[in-house]
């Protein structure tokens, strides 16, 4: 029988590219916290004053934002949100009020004074607080544990726990384009922009780059992850920020953006998912926020307007990656919530119904059965979006070298130009997105999925997608031998697509056709409750839950394989 | 923003056709102009003799063979160049070009690229993927991406009269948008801004189809109802092939659509209208080609468009018509005969 393993990694894990934590940008930050913070609420306010420079939109400004924050404490409060949140906004309203008597006069500094009080709170909720000792530990925690349970349930010998055969390096594929990513870290700052499916990837990323021997990123993180408890613990000593979804002001959002940028334009290396949120759809990211990664773009500018003369300045590599699973802990819920926001538009809370046990659980069953997860890094672009070589200069389509810089000239000279660089930010997220897709790597579970899926709506050609996913599962039977002649078909499209550098597969895909077919049907969601994908009894393939297959044939959309089924 | 030492620099423009040179002259009525001709001979003619084509070239304007010598000198350039010759022309200049180049054209056709070994006759449908609009080649073959591009009633003879006129600048850029209006607009010609620059240059392109069809009209000796008929269900045919490729509906109503649409197609002037017009006198199309000094970009577009509308589905019935008129040896009576007896009675269902 064929063995359908992935290629072992070769070489060693790699060494750490600087040699002690004190040399790491984001230590340095950390250990003059104070000094940043206060840059970072000077420049946020100076930011806000020029977006709302008169008194009238600033007073407006502040009053939504009070309005907002009270309506958020009513509505949505989690565990993580300050004890004084609901005093404080009170207080500052009651400030805004009394301060409206005293509109007319000019001299009066009572809502630069709140706005300043606001920006800072905010800066001080954002910020991250990395602590060497504490991230050493759970590095080697994480390291020590995961590798005794790997050991422990693959090696089925007494004393196996404590061996090293099965490392976490065989169960998590690192591919693509490493060595530049490392060399790039040392020549530059790297910002890492991931595609986003599941609450794990926060926890997956931060062990892929202590893996890669990077040192630690600053790292943007959904607040949501951090009301649960042992996220928390990893993510507050990991160095992440806190990205709070549901502040949708103003000076909320400068805040954040001048926080990113800074940390960037100062050398920090960073990670922020650029979907936003978890991609609720199971669609690898089409529309990506924009906010953040316009930090990335204002920060290379602001390095060359304060250096003009230099020659090249530290230059900023946005690389990124693509996380691919077989099974996504949360995918009932997420598609849910995507079927019930496509069927009407309606805001619906966020929730993490997975607390620490779940996630235990399911880290116990992923090391404890055989399912993979495969990490594609990009090659590195330039903020504008083009590919830059080992030495990190930009490149162009025919191959010559491009100058950064001159993207941020206009008649001679670097200007500062806001409309221009919300067009660069379009234009590098369009880009990011179609590296998403190139450097997808698709599973023999993600084709099975799509394959399913397809054939079952071109069965019920009448039915719009809601109607199809209200049919009874029990209905749905696809012949085996139909299943298998479709399945060759559309692989042998993505060993085309693959040469056309379209997509990546996994190396297990090139198996034989009834083994790959099968390990694919046996990983789509495997550690759900009910399977998305199973054989009867008479080898047919069917379903017990559609809607979660749905959201793994999403992963293929975008391909133009439809045709194919 | 940085536009007081635009006057420093020459402006670049690409192309000595009958657009290039006036858009070079209204260049020139402030500034330096540095004015690219393929030809050599026509260089050296400029330069010494101050006419071509019969216009009197500004004294402003330095006539030259040498693209690197133009970008290295202009950081603003228009390119004028036939849609056919385009990418051609970009391959060329693009090793000159940097970021900071500013580009905004002015040609009203589209560029295809097909795999080796077919030919525009031999597909049968053609997809967005690959037809391109001019400020895509431009972003394809160059590091440029501060890109414009010019539409609208722009015909050459009028504006080198100095009458009154108008012209769409448009652009995802505003700073793009700026300099041209800055470059071009003087007392007789106004200029507008687009965001939609796919959608403007799509507008600009279509309406040639149009155009040819209202020179067939009069050909046939048929009066203003007839054309206002065309006209009108000319720009829902546009909409409706415009959106398919990619184009927003509102600069189809503006300058660059229904402003160009009505000025071609009242206009015995310009070249798509004449090759309608002599069709309709029973020519035939490879007769009427060679004797036209400049391509009539009309005559392409409808071979692309009516194979977009193909693969698309896009019910574009004037094109379709054209296309068998042009192609197929159809006469162009039986296709007007055809479209009066079309049943479709809605009059407008896109807004």
């Amino acid at each position: 029988m064929e063995i359908l393993e992935e290629k072992k990694n070769k070489n060693k894990p790699y060494k750490p590219i600087l040699d002690g934590i004190p040399d790491w940008p984001v230590y340095q930050l950390s250990k003059n916290r104070k000094e940043f913070l206060d840059e970072v609420t000077r420049k946020s306010i100076d930011r806000i004053l020029e977006l709302r420079p008169t008194r009238k939109q600033l007073i407006d400004e502040l009053e939504a934002t009070v309005y907002r924050e009270q309506n958020r404490i009513k509505r949505n409060r989690w565990r993580v949100d300050p004890k004084d949140d609901s005093r404080f906004w009170s207080t500052t309203k009651n400030d805004l009020v009394e301060a409206s008597a005293r509109i007319n006069d000019a001299s009066d500094k009572t809502h630069e004074e709140i706005l300043k009080r606001i920006v800072d709170r905010y800066a001080n909720e954002i910020a991250g607080n990395f602590k060497p000792n504490s991230y050493r530990l759970t590095r080697e925690l994480l390291k020590i544990w995961f590798s005794r349970l790997l050991n422990g349930s693959r090696v089925k010998k007494f004393g196996a726990f404590f061996r090293h055969q099965y490392t976490l390096r065989d169960k998590i594929q690192i591919v693509g384009k490493v060595k530049q990513l490392r060399k790039l870290a040392k020549k530059g700052t790297v910002v890492m922009v991931p595609t986003h499916f599941s609450n794990l990837d926060s926890i997956l990323i931060g062990w892929v780059i202590h893996s890669l021997g990077l040192p630690a990123f600053i790292y943007g993180a959904g607040l949501n992850l951090f009301n649960i408890k042992i996220f928390a613990y990893f993510m507050n000593s990991l160095g992440a920020y806190k990205v709070d979804r549901r502040k949708k002001n103003l000076p909320y959002l400068e805040t954040l953006k001048m926080y990113s940028n800074l940390a960037i334009q100062k050398g920090g290396h960073s990670l922020f998912f650029p979907g936003g949120t978890r991609s609720r759809s199971g669609l690898i990211e089409k529309q990506l926020k924009l906010g953040l990664l316009s930090t990335a773009i204002e920060a290379q500018r602001n390095l060359y307007v304060e250096n003009p003369d230099a020659e090249e300045v530290r230059k900023i590599f946005i690389v990124p990656v693509s996380l691919n699973y077989n099974f996504v802990l949360e995918a009932p819920d997420l598609i849910e919530d995507y079927l019930h926001a496509k069927g009407q538009d309606k805001y619906f809370p966020e929730q993490d119904k997975y607390g620490s046990v779940q996630l235990l659980k399911f880290l116990f069953k992923f090391f404890t059965k055989g399912s993979n997860i495969s990490v594609s890094i990009g090659p590195a672009l330039d903020v504008i979006g083009n590919y830059v070589d080992e030495e990190g200069h930009s490149v162009d389509n025919h191959g010559r070298l491009i100058h950064t810089k001159d993207y941020f000239i206009s008649s001679g000279q670097i200007s500062k130009d806001k409309q221009r660089e919300d067009e660069y930010t379009r234009m590098l997220s369009q880009k990011i997105v179609n590296e998403y897709h190139r450097i997808n790597r698709v599973f023999a579970s993600h084709l099975a999925a799509f394959i399913a899926f397809e054939m079952w709506q071109r069965k019920f050609p009448k039915l719009d997608l809601f109607g199809l996913l209200r049919l009874p599962e029990e209905d749905l039977e696809i012949d085996y031998n139909e299943f298998r002649e479709t399945f060759k078909r559309v692989r042998k499209r993505i060993y085309e697509l693959h040469d056309q550098e379209k997509v990546y597969f996994a190396t297990h895909l090139k198996g034989k056709v009834d083994s790959v077919l099968k390990l694919g049907i046996e990983n789509v969601g495997i550690f759900h409750l009910k399977r998305p994908l199973l054989f009867n009894k008479k080898g047919n393939i069917i379903t017990k839950d559609l809607t979660v297959l749905y959201y793994y044939h999403n992963r293929l959309v975008g391909y133009d394989l439809e045709q194919l089924i | 923003m940085t536009l007081n030492s635009l006057s420093d620099k020459p402006v670049g423009v690409i192309g000595a056709g009958n657009f290039g040179s006036v858009i070079a002259n209204i260049l020139a009525i402030n500034r330096r102009v540095i004015l690219f001709a393929r030809d050599e001979a026509v260089v050296k003619s400029i330069a010494t003799t101050r006419l071509h084509l019969g216009y009197i070239m500004n004294e402003n304007i330095e006539p030259t063979h040498d693209l690197a010598y133009l970008a290295s000198q202009c950081d603003v350039i228009f390119p004028m160049v036939p849609s056919a010759h385009f990418r051609e022309m970009m391959k060329k200049l693009s090793p000159y070009l940097h970021p900071y180049h500013i580009l905004i054209h002015g040609t009203k056709g589209f560029d295809i690229t097909l795999p080796e070994g077919q030919s525009i006759e031999s597909v049968t449908t053609l997809t967005r993927e690959q037809v391109k609009t001019m400020s895509e080649v431009i972003q394809e073959e160059s590091v440029v991406v501060r890109v414009g591009c010019l539409a609208g009633p722009n015909l050459a003879k009028e504006l080198a009269q100095r009458q009154p006129g108008a012209t769409v600048v448009a652009s995802h850029f505003n700073e793009v948008k700026q300099v041209g209006k800055k470059l071009l607009r003087n007392d007789r010609f106004q200029v507008y801004e687009n965001n939609d620059i796919v959608g403007v240059e799509i507008a600009g392109v279509l309406k040639n189809i149009i155009a040819i069809a209202s020179g067939a009209l009069s050909g046939l000796g048929y009066g203003e109802n007839a054309k206002g008929l065309l006209i009108s269900r000319g720009a829902v045919e546009m909409v409706y092939l415009g959106r398919a490729l990619g184009g927003d509906l509102k600069a189809f109503l503006g300058v660059a659509g229904i402003g160009d649409l009505v000025t071609t197609c009242n206009s015995p002037m310009s070249r798509n209208f004449t090759v309608g017009y002599r069709l309709a006198k029973g020519e035939k199309l490879d007769v009427i080609l060679s004797d036209m000094k400049e391509v009539a970009e009309g005559i392409n577009t409808v071979r692309i468009a009516k194979k977009c509308a193909d693969h698309y589905k896009v019910r574009a019935l004037i094109t379709d018509r054209l296309y068998k008129v042009l192609f197929e040896g159809m006469t162009v009576e039986v296709a007007l005969e055809f479209l009066m007896r079309y049943p479709l009675n809605v009059d407008i269902d896109f807004i």
